[in-house]
């Protein structure tokens, strides 16, 4: 097809453009991960002479351990129990009419507007009263908070997705309500279950602001101690972190994507 | 064969159906009204399904077809009314208790099942053996024509095939009433042809009660033993289709199901069982119940099918003259439409065989219209 001038130039324009933008998104992560890899003390870009040295430091280093033990800890915690928590409110709030529905809605989605901040802080000043403030039991139920409404959202639009006359049909078929769920709504459900927990757990093990308030030194999770590493240190060895965390998450979601289907993953829903 | 009719319309009350029967009867519903907040979907609705026969609820959506349906098979419980299925009480009765099976218009397949599993899932709820599963799956495989198809998924299917998975499934567990809802409407027009005798054909091989829910009245006509016509909540006939066809017992009937051309005619002679009304010079005999009584005179409408009428030759009288506006060529038949203004308030239809007719009477040319039936419907004149 002839294209005008015009056409052709805005055509280079938009490409540009296009690569502008993706550049810009990834500019970052790459300008970290070129910085882990610096041969010299300091956090600088590009760096002069280049070294692994600093992903040794870093897995020696002991607040960084302890702060990826306790991590896993309070995000397999606090995932896991924000989905049972969310998938049963999503259950509640797709399936059943009933008054203040729109309330429970709000209040449960509210986490996405109230910073941070202020759900760490409210969560201190709880926890200093009862005496809890250096237990796990406060930052586990602050992450299931803070994790919440993206469990919520995954497992509800999974639940509005699935065709309910495939419950029908198996009650139709002699399935008592119970071998329905296991047998019918869960298995269709999983994909939406395993990428809200997925979800969950990325968010909580990545969770800053509100775990600076509600963690104490032996409970403080990864991205507190590099927040507490960077205030006294500024060497590569965060930037390494960083890329063990990128290299991480991305094979995490490399498996799911593997086993689910990343259009599954991302609660795409491919038409019937 | 009036007598026949009278019969019919008393049979749509419950108290009429004689008890005798009850051994025959597969589903009664009886007097069975379901309501939506102010909206009354099914009113006083009274119905029984015989054994083994297909029966079919024809009408508009909105018309309480579907409502009944599920009032069956237990997705939704009556406000009044009693749901009886093989002589038990099945109000209270959930669904998985029913043994129903129930097929529907979107299949609801099982996505993550293969073929086999699908068809074996109503087996498998019963507890029955493994082998006896495999058995029957196959058995009941071969009778859709789908072996061989086991291991597949029903995303792998076509759209007809994935119809035979679904009625494998729900005819494999032996129910003792199968529920197609609308079943075919999903399918292309060659297809849907096909799917429909060759489910009929099951049907009747394994001598199972049916209940098909349609808006397509064709399909009602060609697949049904006998039919309940519906609309607003209310069942209007129950019938053999050629009953509902030539014998409406009332204007939706004769509106709703097949073509039928609407005449104003005067009524001239009224007795006991039949009357005949005029129009033009044509002469027609209606049945007298459904005039409510008027007298000679009065002002009715005939309401007539495409095939009872004619292009009028010397010999024949005319009812009503009018300009032909559209030729519709069918291959085996011919469709004119014929504007009688003046004499007819809407276009008539005549249907004529294909072989005659496409050139004898052109786009425009003024033609008379003869009605080639002696017998046909007439109901009071409504007012418009």
């Amino acid at each position: 097809m002839p294209r005008s001038p015009f056409q052709r130039l805005l055509a280079v324009v938009g490409t540009i453009a296009v690569l502008t933008i993706l550049g810009f998104l990834v500019l970052p992560a790459i300008v970290v991960m070129l910085a882990a890899f610096n041969g010299k003390a300091i956090l600088s870009f590009p760096p002069e002479t280049w070294s692994w040295r600093w992903f040794a430091k870093a897995l020696a280093y002991d607040d960084f351990r302890a702060g990826f033990r306790n991590g896993l800890i309070v995000t397999a915690w606090a995932s896991s129990i924000a989905l049972v928590v969310g998938a049963a409110f999503a259950f509640a709030l797709d399936r059943y009419q009933f008054r203040l529905k729109h309330a429970l809605e709000t209040i449960l989605l509210s986490p996405l507007v109230v910073p941070h901040f202020t759900v760490g802080l409210g969560f201190l000043i709880l926890a200093a009263q009862v005496g809890w403030a250096r237990s796990f039991t406060v930052v586990v139920a602050c992450h299931v908070i803070l994790v919440l409404p993206f469990v919520l959202r995954s497992v509800y639009v999974s639940l509005r997705n699935l065709d309910q006359r495939l419950e029908l049909a198996a009650a139709s078929l002699g399935a008592p309500p119970y071998r329905v769920l296991i047998t019918v709504t869960l298995p269709l459900l999983l994909p939406g279950l395993v990428s809200g927990w997925l979800f969950a757990a990325i968010l909580s093990f990545n969770e800053f602001t509100a775990s600076l308030f509600v963690t104490a030194q032996r409970t403080q999770t990864l991205p507190v101690a590099m927040y507490n590493y960077v205030r006294e240190y500024a060497d590569p060895s965060m930037a390494a972190v960083s890329v063990m965390y990128i290299v991480a998450t991305a094979t995490l979601l490399t498996f799911a994507n593997a086993y689910l289907g990343l259009g599954k993953v991302l609660n795409v829903e491919q038409g019937r | 064969m009036l007598s026949r009719v009278a019969e019919q319309s008393a049979g749509r009350t419950a108290e009429a159906a004689p008890l005798a029967e009850a051994g025959n009867v597969a589903v009664r519903l009886d007097g069975v009204s379901r309501s939506f907040g102010e909206i009354t979907a099914l009113r006083k609705a009274c119905l029984d399904i015989r054994r083994g026969e297909l029966m079919t609820l024809l009408g508009p959506s909105g018309c309480g077809k579907t409502t009944l349906l599920n009032l069956v098979a237990g997705f939704l419980m009556p406000d009044t009314g009693e749901i009886v299925i093989d002589g038990e009480r099945v109000n209270q009765l959930p669904t998985y208790r029913r043994e129903i099976g129930m097929m529907f218009q979107s299949y609801a397949l099982f996505p993550h099942m293969t073929v086999a599993a699908n068809v074996g899932y109503g087996l498998r709820m019963r507890g029955v053996a493994n082998a006896e599963i495999a058995r029957r799956v196959a058995d009941t495989l071969a009778l859709v024509k789908l072996t061989g198809s086991e291991e597949r998924r029903p995303r792998q299917l076509s759209g007809g095939q994935q119809q035979r998975v679904a009625l494998a499934r729900a005819l494999v567990i032996r129910p003792k009433v199968l529920l197609l809802d609308e079943p075919f409407s999903a399918l292309d027009r060659n297809l849907r042809a096909s799917m429909q005798i060759e489910v009929k054909e099951i049907q009747r091989k394994l001598g199972v009660t049916a209940i098909l829910v349609t808006h397509d009245q064709s399909e009602a006509l060609s697949l049904s033993d006998r039919m309940a016509v519906m609309s607003e909540g209310g069942i209007r006939q129950v019938g053999t289709p050629d009953e509902i066809y030539r014998r409406p017992n009332d204007r939706f009937v004769a509106a709703f199901v097949g073509d039928a051309s609407v005449i104003p005619a005067r009524l001239d002679h009224v007795s006991e069982m039949t009357s005949t009304v005029v129009v033009g010079a044509a002469r027609v005999c209606v049945p007298t119940r459904l005039l409510e009584g008027l007298a000679p005179n009065a002002l009715v409408d005939l309401f007539v099918r495409p095939e009872q009428l004619a292009v009028a030759d010397e010999a024949q009288p005319v009812a009503v003259e009018g300009i032909v506006v559209a030729q519709v060529y069918q291959g085996g038949h011919v469709d004119i439409h014929i504007d009688a203004a003046g004499a007819a308030p809407a276009r008539l239809l005549i249907r004529l065989p294909g072989h005659q007719a496409m050139m004898r009477w052109s786009v425009g040319s003024r033609i008379g219209v003869a009605i080639t039936t002696a017998e046909a419907v007439a109901f009071p004149r409504q007012a418009r």
